[in-house]
């Protein structure tokens, strides 16, 4: 089906496809998903915890017998990808969060992706296994050896089939790079190699070697009493391998061109939007820090996500951005709150759609958001239990900011603010969604028609 | 934007903040932090303004106040603004509205400065960094204990000022940071950039006019206040910072004392948090909390704890993220 949000003069409608993760009141923080992505074809879905376990999802073939079933996604593979460590020698309790996974390019039958913590990133080997050899000479059944005096006989080993297990093994551990905490990994379209950022740093590495990485961005002062910055993401070009880009606390993004210069201190282009001083406050620097940056599929465009806003840039026009849309503007006057219940550091993300014509972004009450480039439309949406009939068509949500509230709307004090999205994605050329809200996964597919 | 908080709350908010992330899983979170040090900064901004606007008003009603009137504070650093550069302090002993040099201070810490030498004329008495001379003498000033706190009201006095020869303040207080790269450790001084103990050297070496009391030795202990025993491991031994014990000088050392009993009243809770910040920040926020400074003299009209936050804002923030 075609991506995109208006279709033939119709609304995509979406629908509840699927829920994963229990219904516990008490949701044990380990539970909580702190990273989802899809994989380049959308077959594979992974989520990452902050306990350090990884969950891969597999789409179902589609049946003919089932067509509204359109593929469901059901558990492929599970496993811990990262353990809590202690750093000995700075006394320092390092998470086993997962803070980022992404996938590699499938390139035979197994799949590879990254997955990182504060400190580590690690390559896993997601592979299947369903057939086994039976039938060796030195070694019976058990695995035992034989007595070589005792064999009279050379016979062929057989595959035979064997229950599907999929087995996930780290293949490469990146350790040691990375003084600060490690908030972004992105892989290079040479697909030979990635980038993991920190507050302070930007390095890369090449998927074969472990055991040392490239510093490509240090914006670490000499003093770090004249800090004023930190790295808060950074991404790849899709396609020219060259080129990334990375967002600071500041709100500024930069691009970079790796060809210039070994260390890109320097920025090719340098994308700031000028503060509209009307709207300064105690917390101006807190919600003008950028939490998230991806660019679009096109590579033409980059998207930021701050506090309040996310923003479309064009890559040639770096004084300011070409959209801006309204996530939750309502909270600008609740900003003293936020922060006094950390809210205000809330770092969400955004994702464009296949056919970068959508945007989408969290927020709170469990509610996410969907804007339009093209019409200007927008719209808000839930993901909560009592929209989980299958198939069930989500019905949009508005919150009132003032004056009457209206059936159906909800105000803004009423918000749940322990309930936020911070992380979605979206299938790379369909309408499927995956959105996170605390521990469980939601996955809302366009109706069918 | 409506804001239910004023500056004072914010900065006491964000001081607590920064202590709690100390012992947060995953250890200190650098980004946080900068943009708490944000808050800070903006929070001392808009409060530093409102008490200049407001010394200048009382200026204009007082135009005949203590010769601490007249005297200019360091040389202003270039970009200060013309009002900071002469900060009048009252030594009107009826004028409860004594600003401190923090304040002063914290308006220059704005600003790269040079360590000021003051004036000649103005180093009668040595003087350390503002905040731990000046609330190490507050701290002999107990309720139920000590001796004192019956020197003159609306004194600022630098109490246990080790100043020597008169050059630029000595620092003897110290923060450790330990960088995260080269895993170097500094010591700095004061915990404080030099910038910022520049300008209030001169206002509170000056004590007022018939003043007697000769300042506290060095290293006397501060007298500590039921419930604040854990601040102890922070303050060593010796410390400058430490206040005077029970029956030292009798010194009234800063008008903040009355007014950090109202603050307290109404914010039972902040004062203990923030006391307990001394334990983690060492001896910069030492007398930052003296309950036996609210003593009972008179309804001193002084600035609350948050104000030595505020003055030693920038060292600190600058600290807090020098990791």
């Amino acid at each position: 089906s075609l991506a995109g949000f208006g279709n033939l003069m119709q609304d995509v409608l979406w629908c509840f496809s699927q829920v994963k993760g229990t219904i516990d009141i008490g949701v044990t923080e380990a539970d909580i998903i702190s990273t989802v992505e899809f994989n380049h074809t959308g077959e594979l879905l992974a989520t990452g915890d902050k306990g350090g376990r990884v969950v891969i999802f597999q789409r179902e073939q589609e049946s003919k017998n089932q067509p509204h079933r359109r593929g469901e996604y059901n558990v492929y593979s599970t496993f811990q990808s990262h353990e809590p460590e202690f750093d000995y020698l700075k006394s320092l309790e390092i998470e086993e969060k997962i803070n980022k996974i992404r996938w590699l390019p499938q390139q035979n039958a197994a799949y590879f992706l990254l997955s990182t913590n504060d400190k580590t990133v690690k390559l896993w080997k997601v592979s299947e296994r369903d057939k086994r050899p039976e039938g060796y000479n030195l070694k019976d059944e058990d695995g035992r050896l034989r007595d070589p005096s005792m064999i009279t006989m050379l016979r062929v080993p057989v595959l035979r089939p064997m229950d599907l297990m999929v087995e996930a093994t780290p293949r490469r551990v990146f350790a040691n790079a990375h003084t600060y905490h490690i908030n972004s990994i992105s892989v290079n379209s040479d697909y030979e190699t990635y980038m993991s950022a920190d507050d302070l740093r930007i390095n890369l590495w090449n998927f074969e070697i472990t055991n040392q990485s490239f510093n490509i961005v240090d914006i670490k002062p000499a003093n770090m009493e004249e800090l004023t910055e930190v790295i808060t993401a950074a991404e790849f070009h899709p396609h020219h391998c060259n080129t990334f880009v990375y967002s600071s606390s500041k709100g500024t993004i930069r691009l970079c061109d790796m060809r210039t210069s070994a260390l890109c201190d320097r920025h090719a282009k340098f994308f700031e939007e000028p503060e509209d001083p009307s709207n300064r406050s105690f917390f101006s620097e807190i919600i003008s820090s950028i939490s998230d940056v991806k660019f679009s599929h096109s590579g033409r465009y980059i998207m930021t996500r701050d506090y309040l806003t996310v923003k479309v840039w064009d890559l040639n026009m770096e004084n300011r951005p070409i959209e801006t849309y309204q996530v939750h503007d309502y909270l600008r006057s609740k900003l003293c709150s936020l922060y006094e219940n950390d809210c205000i550091f809330d770092k969400f993300e955004c994702v464009w759609n296949g056919s970068d014509s959508v945007i989408m972004t969290g927020s709170y009450n469990n509610f996410f958001r969907m804007f339009d480039r093209n019409t200007k439309r927008d719209v808000t949406l839930e993901a909560s239990r009592e929209n989980s009939k299958p198939r069930a068509i989500l019905k949009p949500r508005k919150v009132c900011v003032g004056g009457k509230r209206r059936k159906d709307e909800i105000s803004v004090d009423s918000l749940d603010f322990s309930k936020k999205i911070l992380h979605t994605a979206w299938h790379p050329s369909e309408n499927i969604i995956a959105v996170a809200a605390t521990n469980n996964l939601y996955i809302f597919q366009d109706k069918v028609n | 934007m409506e804001c239910t908080l004023d500056a004072q709350s914010l900065i006491s908010i964000s001081l607590r903040k920064i202590h709690s992330s100390r012992t947060q899983r995953g250890g200190i979170k650098l980004h946080k932090n900068l943009l708490v040090s944000y808050v800070l900064r903006n929070a001392r901004q808009l409060y530093l303004s409102e008490r200049y606007a407001e010394l200048y008003r009382r200026q204009q009603h007082y135009p005949d106040g203590a010769p601490l009137l007249a005297m200019p504070a360091c040389p202003p650093p270039a970009a200060a603004p013309p009002e900071l550069a002469a900060l009048p302090l009252p030594a009107d002993t009826q004028d409860r509205e004594a600003r401190s040099c923090s304040a002063a201070r914290g308006g220059a810490e704005l600003l790269e400065v040079p360590v000021c030498a003051a004036p000649p004329e103005l180093q009668r008495a040595p003087c350390r960094d503002s905040s731990p001379g000046f609330y190490r003498a507050a701290g002999s000033a107990g309720p139920g204990g000590g001796g004192g706190g019956s020197a003159p009201p609306g004194l600022l006095y630098p109490a246990g000022c080790d100043f020597g020869s008169g050059g630029a303040p000595h620092c003897s207080s110290r923060t450790t940071v330990l960088d995260l790269d080269t895993h170097v450790v500094t010591t700095v001084e004061n915990g404080y950039l030099h910038q910022d103990c520049c300008s209030q050297c001169p206002c509170c070496c000056q004590p007022a006019p018939g003043l007697a009391s000769p300042p506290p030795t060095p290293g006397t202990k501060r007298k500590y206040y039921p419930g604040q025993e854990e601040e102890e491991e922070g303050v060593e031994e010796g410390e400058p910072g430490g206040g005077g014990v029970a029956g030292g000088p009798p010194f009234a050392p800063c008008t903040k004392r009355a007014r950090f009993e109202e603050y307290s009243a109404e914010h039972p809770q902040d004062s203990s948090n923030i006391s307990n910040l001394i334990s983690i920040f060492g001896s910069g926020f030492t007398g930052l909390v003296s309950r036996q400074q609210a003593d009972s003299e008179q309804p001193l009209n002084g600035q609350l704890c948050s104000k030595q936050a505020l003055a030693s804002l920038g060292a600190w923030t600058r600290a807090i993220v020098a990791f």
